[in-house]
């Protein structure tokens, strides 16, 4: 029976840690959690992995690339404005 | 009635009447996420320009194409992607062993690492050493999980938008977005799991 609850989590992994799961899958998850202590450290370990890998969206590309970009499409006249 | 059609803060409009002004703007707008875009999934500055030049090449020809079916940033992002793919394709890279993350209908591949390495402190997860693994460990990801991981998780598009970007459907996108997280899991915790070892000892 346990190992059916792990199943039923790993399939709905994505949307339990991306918070789009149904209230009631949700619920049923956080009681498996609460007595499955592997399950716990793959949410956890889980939900750490997709944080440390998101990053700011960046505003700036480095000077020398935006230049080589601007040649490339015939933009040069408009490289020094914002 | 002419409708003007402004999209992230740019006149489609405007593109397709050939407003070099306008393309300018386009391109200082989408060019560093796209830019990342290509770098993560190539993983070399080199490359990763080329692809980015490539992208607004294609994009300044076929702009009379674009029917505003996606979003500017989702239409770019598709074809700053099969720029990529086809660059990754001419190298004909060695393919990654990890099947089973790889394909669409095989089981879900079940955890295997149970450390928990969430109580490491954060310079310790985001040392520049952790910081170079996280990269590798993304390169060593099957390509086709690579992109939707790379549009997803690090790009913050949505399961929709990523799905438009790759004509993938939505179903397929989530699939392949578990299959890439819990192959990275694995490998951050084999990693991390070895960092805690040594501070334990």
């Amino acid at each position: 029976m346990e190992k059916k609850r792990c199943e039923t989590l790993l399939n709905s992994l994505s949307e339990y840690v991306d918070g789009t799961a149904q209230a009631e899958l949700c619920r049923e998850i956080e009681h498996h959690l609460a007595s499955c202590e592997d399950c716990r450290v793959v949410v956890d370990t889980l939900k750490k992995t997709i944080s440390l890998y998101h990053e700011p969206s960046s505003k700036d590309l480095p000077t020398e690339v935006r230049e080589r970009l601007f040649a490339r499409l015939n933009l040069g006249d408009y490289l020094d404005r914002d | 009635m002419v409708k003007a059609i402004i999209q992230d803060e740019v006149s489609v409009s405007a593109l397709q009447a050939g407003d070099r002004d306008e393309f300018a703007k386009l391109v200082d707008r989408f060019s560093p996420q796209v830019y990342r875009l290509a770098l993560k999934i190539l993983g070399n500055p080199q490359d990763a320009e080329d692809v980015l030049q490539n992208t607004f090449m294609k994009a300044l020809q076929a702009i009379g194409n674009f029917e505003g079916r996606a979003s500017l940033s989702t239409w770019l992002y598709r074809i700053a992607v099969n720029e990529a793919l086809m660059l990754l394709r001419r190298q004909k890279p060695v393919v990654p062993v990890a099947m089973d993350y790889d394909d669409d209908e095989a089981e879900i591949p079940h955890p295997t690492q149970f450390t928990d390495w969430c109580c490491l402190p954060e310079e310790e997860l985001l040392s520049t050493e952790a910081k170079g693994f996280l990269e590798k460990a993304v390169q060593r990801l099957p390509e086709k999980l690579r992109v939707v991981f790379v549009l997803r998780d690090i790009q913050g598009l949505s399961i929709r938008e990523t799905s438009q970007a790759l004509e993938l459907t939505e179903t397929a996108v989530k699939t392949r977005l578990l299959r890439a997280r819990l192959a990275l899991r694995e490998q951050l915790s084999e990693y991390y799991g070895k960092r805690l070892d040594e501070e334990k000892a």
